[in-house]
Order: structure tokens, then sequence, then C-alpha cells
């Protein structure tokens, strides 16, 4: 056990510092108790000059942080739909079973606590675990067993991804991550800064018709300009890597593989708002990709391509990484400045939009990873070049997280307009089994039906079929599969992920998994019941969680309508 | 706020605000009620029960009056059936979770909305034991239907004291004391304005909550530290 006084000491390095200290306060602090105790709240306090109570509200918010003492392995199975298709359940039930627990909780020694885990964005590898030992880096273990959970894990994993004609992937890489030699010095961040204002950075992204990659489809081209246009003294780019949604995996894959091409498009981001301040905010179960980025930082400014006066130019720029703690909310953009400023992760009334009060109330340009590693071709090859991928309203490559039933899952760098039917026979190396059901864009998705998709993968023709890209992910379930099952899990997430801010998302996820969970045996009602709930929350909710918790079961009921009647 | 006025329709009425103006302003000029559960005029409103959305131009969502500032030649509608359905299905929830046989407003407006008390059978409700640790008023949070007013008071809003704050999210969210610590071990100073702004009984005068479980005056002066008649001089 850490003595007090190296906590302090650990602490003192955020003196001077206020409440947006709080998170990376309470990391340090789990990281060397497995928890954050009463004392350890009450010296963060002084340190931050944060109310006790408003410390507590915190811990409570994120489920990675502990209240109270845990084991010192602590070992969260995920149990969302990807990684049950390959056994989960059963390895959390062998995991009690070998440490003679009876559910989730923790070992009467103190060596080990278990849980269970929304998507940890490992699809490609399920069924996947994130685990915690006290006193080291946290790990996420891909394929895991209970041999490998309980023994010396081994956490490696690398699968090349992309093809010839990949732009944002490189499938030359033979392991991860691309050093800053193989990547190259920042060769548009050089053509911006030496040869284009930043006007004329904003006219090449708008020009080049990309739109947010992250679900909402803005133009980032039109973001940049009006962040650029607000008013305010200090402007912020964050980069919003809480990667969170059920079965996307892409901005991990992109963010271990290539992290220079995220830094570059960052500091291409920040040279055309006008900034010098840059926060990634990575999800709390990505420590590798938090790990890679943060060391990829450092190189390129020991390469002066990032830091003070980069290139030699009078351009700054300071990149800062920080680490969410296990909240799906974080992901939406207003929840994710509140939780870099120390709070629990509600997110805020809109009007006002992040590009004008955005992190810490300034005007803030918040963009998706994948969107961000667009911008480096854009810059230096052109909106001609990038138009050249894609259809008109879907220009450029575009990725996809493809989880389930494939003959390869994985991360796919795809052009716009071909259908999901040749997507998934060539790339995926085709259904195994027999086609069942396709989930389009996640948990907060939409169905599509084995005769349904010949649909074009572009945001407008799966706009016209009622779905939509969301976050480009897309699981794919076999006859086996059971989806009631998969609904459950799905009404699980939400009502586990739901901050609780509004009214209709706070109970509405909670009343519909309890319809969910009894879908074999249903009451009479409860169809219009999960009508009612769904309308209300896609209708009355204040943010895009409450806006979507419902889309996967409503689409459900139109598609498979016989899933909700009882069995004859 | 500027001299600038706009001009929109609610329900077939057409009224004229100032810029800036919420659309419940707008609605409570026109005479049109629109019903309230989080909102006070004493605290930050945040939007967070939606009990009083209202449908702007049949927008894709619907839009909470407390909060949304009413645009130029809008048409609103306060009560169309997506309204009510919202509204009605809000109650029914609420009341599949909280205890509101204390909060009569409520109770008012599950009747005005033709409500379900029964609609949700088998629901989880937000069970908890009521808090007696001070003096001076009881904590029943089986009747906390979280509109974070007390929280807010406690905060920035009134008192910077700083005691309570929500643990937990989701539906299992709660209002509590820094690790649920007693009120006197807490920085509480017994201020009363959370009671004060509490919609249900969830928050409640020891007094009060004594003389209903029919304590002897005795009894109530011991355990509310009620001046004897005599001391009070």
């Amino acid at each position: 056990m850490i003595a007090e006084r190296d906590i302090d000491a650990t602490l003192d390095a955020y003196r001077g510092r206020g409440r947006e200290a709080l998170l990376p306060a309470l990391w340090d602090a789990q990281r060397a108790y497995g928890y954050i105790s009463p004392e350890n709240v009450h010296r963060i306090s002084h340190v931050l000059r944060v109310p006790e109570a408003d410390i507590y509200g915190v811990i409570g918010f994120y489920t990675l942080f502990h209240d109270a003492p845990t084991g010192r392995r602590v070992i969260r199975v995920c149990t969302d739909p990807t990684c049950a298709l390959v056994g989960a359940d059963e390895v959390l039930h062998g995991l009690c079973e070998r440490l003679s627990l009876s559910g989730a909780g923790s070992t009467a020694d103190g060596e080990y606590t278990v849980e269970h885990s929304p998507c940890l964005g490992m699809c490609d590898y399920a069924p996947a675990a994130l685990v915690s030992q006290r006193g080291e880096d946290d790990i996420a273990l891909p394929s895991v067993t209970v041999d490998d959970l309980l023994g010396a894990w081994n956490g490696d994993y690398f699968r090349p991804a992309g093809d010839d004609e990949s732009v944002l992937l490189d499938p030359s890489l033979s392991t991860a991550p691309q050093t800053l030699a193989q990547y190259g010095e920042y060769q548009a961040l050089r053509r911006a800064i030496f040869d284009l204002s930043p006007e004329a950075v904003i006219a090449e992204v708008e020009a080049s018709g990309l739109i947010g990659r992250g679900g909402a489809a803005f133009p980032t081209g039109l973001k940049w300009k009006f962040t650029r246009g607000a008013a305010g003294e200090l402007k912020y780019v964050v980069c919003n890597a809480d990667e969170s949604e059920p079965g996307a995996f892409k901005d991990r894959v992109l963010m271990e593989h290539r992290p220079h091409l995220l830094l570059e498009g960052i500091a291409l981001a920040a040279y055309a708002v006008g900034t010098g301040k840059a926060i990634i905010f990575v999800r709390g179960e990505y420590p590798k990709a938090t790990a890679i980025l943060a060391s990829a930082i450092q190189e390129a400014e020991a390469a002066g391509l990032l830091g003070q006066g980069i290139m030699g130019s009078e351009f700054s720029l300071d990149i800062e990484i920080r680490r969410g703690a296990g909240a799906y909310i974080c992901g939406e953009e207003t929840a994710l400045f509140e939780a870099i400023e120390g709070k629990r992760g509600f997110p805020r009334m809109k009007p006002p939009y992040p590009t004008t009060f955005g992190l810490f109330g300034m005007p803030t340009a918040v963009n998706n990873v994948e969107t961000l590693c667009a911008i480096p071709g854009i810059v230096g090859q052109g909106a001609d070049w990038f138009r050249s991928f894609g259809t008109a309203e879907s220009a450029g490559a575009k990725l996809i997280s493809v989880s389930g039933h494939v003959g390869r899952p994985g991360v796919y760098e795809i052009q716009p307009g071909i259908t999901l039917r040749a997507f998934l026979a060539d790339a995926c190396q085709g259904v195994t089994g027999e086609l069942k059901a396709v989930l389009m864009g996640g948990a907060a998705g939409t169905f599509l039906l084995p005769d349904e998709i010949d649909v074009p993968l572009s945001f407008e023709d799966l706009r016209a079929a009622g779905g939509s890209f969301g976050s480009g992910a897309i699981m794919v379930f076999n006859q086996t599969t059971d989806l009631r099952d998969v609904l459950r899990r799905l009404g699980l997430f939400f009502q586990h992920e739901s901050c609780g801010k509004c009214f209709p998302c706070q109970l509405g996820t909670q009343r519909q998994v309890e319809i969910l969970e009894r879908l074999e045996a249903p009451r009479a009602g409860d169809r219009q019941r999960l009508l009612d709930v769904g309308m209300t929350m896609t209708e009355a909710s204040i943010c895009g969680l409450g806006h979507t918790a419902a889309m996967a079961v409503m689409s459900a009921l139109e598609k498979f309508p016989e899933l909700f009647e009882a069995e004859a | 706020m500027t001299d600038e006025t706009i001009t929109l329709n609610i329900d077939g009425k057409t009224v004229s605000v100032p810029k800036g103006a919420t659309l419940l302003e707008a609605a409570q000029a026109a005479g049109i009620d629109v019903p309230l559960i989080c909102y006070h005029e004493a605290t930050s409103p945040n939007g967070l029960c939606r009990i009083c959305v209202v449908d702007v131009d049949g927008g894709r969502v619907l839009q909470p009056a407390c909060v949304a500032e009413c645009g130029a030649d809008t048409r609103v509608e306060t009560r169309n059936e997506r309204v009510l359905r919202s509204r009605r299905t809000i109650l029914e929830m609420l009341n599949a979770s909280v205890n509101l046989e204390q909060a009569p407003e409520i109770q008012d407006m599950m009747t005005d909305y033709s409500a379900d008390e029964e609609r949700f059978p088998e629901a989880r409700r937000r069970e908890s034991e009521l808090i007696d640790d001070n003096p001076f008023y009881v904590r029943d949070y089986e009747q906390c239907v979280l509109c974070w007013r007390c929280v807010q008071v406690c905060a920035e809003d009134a008192q910077f004291t700083f005691a309570l704050t929500l643990k937990n999210r989701g539906h299992e969210t709660s209002v509590a004391t820094a690790f649920d610590i007693s009120m006197t071990e807490s920085p509480c100073v017994f201020c009363g304005q959370c009671v004060g702004v509490c919609p249900t009984g969830a928050l409640k005068p020891k007094l009060e909550w004594g003389m209903e479980q029919g304590w002897s005056s005795e009894e109530l002066r011991q355990q509310t530290r009620r001046k004897r008649k005599k001391d009070a001089g």
C-alpha cells in the first residue's frame, strides 16, 4: 500500500489547478489504491478546492471509478451483443466459479473483483476484457479465456488493416503504431503553415464536402468556420475519442495504428480555427490507444512538429490527452466538455452550441477521430482528390467497424456507394451461416433484413432507407442468433449508460429494459408500452442518447414483430 | 433583453413577447397553462423533467418550454397528440418509480393527462430508507423526483454550502451527501432552503413529520429541539 505522503506527492502536481484536474487526480488515486477513499477525496478537495460532495458525485457517475475497496486485480468482461455471441457470459460465469463468487463482486481475500462491462470497443477480438492491476497501467485484453484472466496474460494484439487503396488505414504496417519516420514529417501541416491562410484551409475542407464521422454528420468545414468566426480570447480544438457505441471500434484502430495521422489532423484544425490548445478525450477503456498517442505526441514535439514554434513558424500547439472513466454519454460533445471540466458528464442544453460556447465556455471545434484523420489528405492533396472517393454527398473514404457473424470482423475502409451485400461478401469474407439481420449504426442503430442489404453504404442512401451510418458500426447476426437476447442486451446498455439528467431517458431506459427482459412472456400491452416509451425518449429527451435509446427496439418492432408476441 | 419584440402563434393565439422570452413565458402571457415539475423561479432551469415540452413547427423533437426561447413566426402547439403522449408517459413512468402520494400537483397532472397509475407493472421502484439524522428535517428519497432543486440551492443557486450531490447515474441516481455521511457530519448549515424548494414530501421539517407519526408534544420537543414555551421568552 502506498503511504499517505506518496499520494500527497502525486497530488502536488495538481496544486494551483482547479476542478478541471479532477478526473486526472481521481485516476491517480484509484491507480494507487484501487479505489478512491474518503481520505483521498478529502485531500483532493483541499488541493483542487472542490467540495467533497461534488467529488463523490463525480466518482459515482463514472463506472471505472470505485468509491469502495476493490480486489488487487479488477476484471471487467464485456457482455454486450458481439462479445455475447462468442461466449462472454460463459467466461464471466467461469471466472466467478473459479473464484467462488456467486456473481459479479470481490473475493474475500481482496485479490479479485469481477464486473461485467458495456462494450469495450474490442469487438474484433471478442470476447474482450479490461483489467486493472493495482499500481499498473490498465490493459485491454483480446479474445479472453478464464485462464488468461486469472493468469499472466498477453495483451498484445495487432491485425493489419486496409488494402492497397487505403488512405486512412495502412496495410503495410507489420506492427502498431506507425512511427513518425514511417508516417513522414507532417507535410500537409507544413503546406498549411507556410503556403495557406487559416481561411484557405477552412475553404479547402468546406470544398471537400467532409462531413463528421462521429454520427451526427455535420459539415466539418462549416463547424471550423463558425469556431474561427466566434468571439473569444481562447478557443479550443477537442478531439472526441470517446468512441463507445457498441460495435464501433474504428477510432481505436486509427489511434493505435496511425497516431501521427490524427495528430497532424488536430494540428491542422488548431491552425484553421486559430488556437494553440487542443485536447484529445480518449475513453477510459482504451489504455493502449492512450499510451500510443502520448508517446506519439512526445515524438512529434521532439521533431519540432508540435509544441512551441512548429517548424520554426509562429504557430504553436499544445496537445493534451484526457482519459475518460467509463461513460458512453461523454461521447456527446457537451457531456464530454463537462467531463474535461471535472464534472458529472451531463449533456448541456443546446443552444448555445460548442462553436460559440464549448469547453470552459469558449468557442470550441469538437471533431471525431476519423474526421480529423481525413484532414491531412484534404489539405495535402486537395479537395478534389478527396472528392474522388465515394459519392457526391458522401465524399471521401469511410471506415466501418464490422463485428458478429462474418468471416473476418474488423475495421474496413470503404468508398461510399458500394452495397452492403458486396461489402459483406468481399471485404468481410462473407456472412458465417445464414444471414438473419444486420444492425446498422450500433446500439443506436436500425435493423436491416436479409433482403434489404442491397442498400448502398452512403449517408444519403442509408438515410433514405430509414437508417444511418451512425458511427459506422455494423453488427451481423446469423440464424443462430437470439434477437430477443440482442434486444435485451441493448436495453441493458442504455439503462446502464443513461446519465439520469432528463426524466424521459432516465425513466424510459429503465422501463424499456423491464419490458425487454420479459419478451419471452410479454404482458398484454407491452408493444404499445415500448412504442410510448420509445417515442417519449425520442421526442422529449435532452440529448442524442435519449433520442436514439429506442431506435433499435422501434426498428425491431417494425422488422421483427414476431419477437414481441408470446410464443404459441 | 432588448426592446425588440417577436410574434408567434401558440395554440392558435397570436402572442407578442420580448426577444429572448421563453416559450413558457409566452404561453403564460397568452393564458395557456404549461405543467411544470422541476422548474422553480429561484433555481437555474435545467430542463430536466420535460413535462413542459411543446411542439414547435412540428419539429423532429419537442421543446422544453421552460428554457427554449421563442422563435419569430413559429407555430407552437402545447397540447397536441405528440405532446400529450410525452407528458402522459413521463407521468406514468415517474409514478412507477417514485412515491407521489405527497405530491398533489403531480397527482393533479396525472388526472389532467389521463395517466394510468398501473401502466407499468413489475416496474423497479426507487426504494430507500427514510433518513432521520438531524433535528431539523427528514429525507425520504422514495418521494424524490430528482428535480435537483435541493442540490442547486445548497450550491451555486443560493447557499454555496455544497453539502449535497447526485450519486450514481441513470435510473439509480439519488441525492446524497459525500459518502452518505449524516447531515450533521456534512457541511450542511441547516438553512432550510432545500426543504423550502422540495416539490414532494422527500424533504420535510421534522416537526411536521413527527406530528404525522403521532408523536407527543414532549417527544416532538426532544427530537426537534423545539424550545419549550416558557424558554422561548
